[in-house]
């Protein structure tokens, strides 16, 4: 997981921005790897999906609060269950998507409950 | 395939485990078996992908545990293989989606390999030509597969989903790679045609003529090339089809069962193919000490078997905690139904 940072305000953004808009003109902009881990702001479950998620139900999507501050929505992937405000989460790599059985599948970052690391 | 006295091996490694398990018995429940199929093949459950894990996702996770064991710098990396018999496409290379997810430098050569459950110690074999050549500083080589069984055939019962990562150097190893000797054949003992959901196999046929010769073949080659035998091993590790055949084939070569112990991995999580030895050598590395020999002997159908001489440096105690173990991911299970399996391997068309 890619982003940026601040480093005239300390900011962190994802997704990546090329002008801070704290600092304007006088933002530096770097280039900024995310550890991924982070907490669950809220959530929901989702059981009826569009077509392309159909067999994934139930699914949870989540807003999660990033440990270097950016809030991004995200699946995590456990039993609805065991989903809880306030859960921390650490980065998976999974497939996010296929187009349909011909085109391409689409790789990247969900989440999973950071008590459920090996 | 031969050589020896290489000065090259293994600089870290990692493993992927999915977290869901069926039970044999369970599989055995629904096709309405007698037999106890599980203390027949001494599988006694396997690894289940989740809807959204395939062999990719697994060789980036196995290979983000390999880098971050000896926290190395992925830019270091000059070479991607990634072996396994079930790719995600058909033409499109696993080791881009590996190379790119775990911030490798786009200066590097990326292949990806298949030979049943033997590619991913081909890849293995390929980096360590590499670096010894001095043509690469690091060479990447993933064995993961989230194997095929069609419903009811036998294979089902073990074939499984997992992988191992290996990172392959001249320096700072962990465990030095004294030899590797191969045996090939053309024998079509296992295989999937184009566009084929799952393999077919030639039953009874994959035994004596397949496994047995080329993994003998294959160890008794190295064997006799460095002037060792079983004695001189702490451990071995041979090729995991099910729980039977390794320690038949162990005890066949000379080596006793505390041996093989550490590394046989297959009565819990299955038959990974391309990941099974790998899986097995990790589960020996996670437990052997500086100093310690490795034997290992891998085998993929159609057929062939690759041999190596592993030597424990001491740096395995530096770096060995820093990354989950086999017995770490075997340690988080949980258990799923036949419906949940067939829905999570795609046995159910929507």
């Amino acid at each position: 997981m890619i982003g940026t940072h601040c480093k005239s305000c300390g900011e962190y953004y994802f997704p990546p921005r090329t002008l801070c808009p704290n600092c304007r003109r006088t933002g530096q902009m770097e280039e900024h790897k995310f550890r991924g881990t982070g907490t669950v702001i809220t959530y929901t479950t989702i059981y009826s999906a569009t077509e392309d998620f159909e067999r994934l139900t139930p699914y949870n999507l989540a807003i999660i609060q990033l440990d270097e501050g950016p809030k991004l929505t995200g699946q995590v992937v456990c039993s609805p269950e065991n989903m809880k405000i306030g859960m921390r989460v650490r980065p998976v790599f999974r497939i996010l998507g296929k187009e349909g059985e011909r085109g391409i599948i689409y790789y990247g970052t969900k989440f999973a409950p950071a008590e459920d690391a090996p | 395939m031969r050589g020896d006295h290489l000065g090259v091996g293994i600089v870290s490694y990692g493993v992927y485990i999915p977290r869901y398990r069926i039970k044999v018995d369970e599989i055995a429940r629904v096709w309405g078996e007698v037999e106890d199929v599980a203390r027949s093949l001494n599988v006694y459950e396997k690894a289940v992908p989740d809807l959204d894990e395939d062999t990719a996702t697994i060789a980036v996770e196995a290979a983000r545990n390999a880098i971050s064991r000896a926290d190395l710098d992925p830019r270091r990396i000059g070479a991607i293989y990634t072996g396994s018999e079930s790719h995600p496409y058909a033409v499109k290379p696993t080791g881009t989606i590996v190379g790119e997810a775990i911030g490798c430098s786009h200066s590097h050569t990326v292949a990806d390999m298949e030979f049943a459950c033997k590619a991913g110690t081909a890849a293995i074999q390929a980096c360590l030509g590499l670096v010894r050549s001095g043509m690469i500083d690091l060479g990447l080589a993933i064995g993961a597969d989230v194997s095929q069984g069609a419903p009811g055939d036998a294979l089902e019962y073990t074939a499984a989903a997992g992988g191992a990562a290996y990172v392959v150097g001249s320096k700072d190893l962990i465990a030095e790679i004294e030899g590797t000797y191969s045996f090939t054949t053309d024998t079509p003992d296992f295989w999937r045609r184009e566009g084929m959901p799952y393999p077919e196999h030639g039953g009874r046929f994959t035994g004596e003529p397949a496994y047995f010769k080329h993994v003998t073949s294959a160890a008794k080659g190295l064997m006799e090339i460095l002037g060792r035998g079983p004695e001189d091993y702490d451990y071995a590790v041979f090729h995991q089809p099910n729980g039977k055949f390794p320690v038949r084939v162990a005890a066949k070569l000379g080596f006793k069962k505390e041996q093989i112990a550490p590394g046989l991995v297959v009565p819990l999580i299955g038959n990974t193919y391309s990941g099974s030895t790998l899986i097995g050598l990790a589960a020996t590395l996670d437990q052997a000490k500086p100093g310690e020999s490795i034997f290992v002997t891998s085998f993929g159908s159609g057929a062939g078997s690759d041999a190596f001489s592993i030597r424990v440096t001491e740096r395995i105690d530096d770096i060995r905690d820093r990354a989950p173990s086999v017995r770490d991911y075997i340690a988080i299970a949980e258990y799923i139904d036949y419906a949940r399996y067939a829905k999570h391997k795609g046995k159910l068309r929507l």
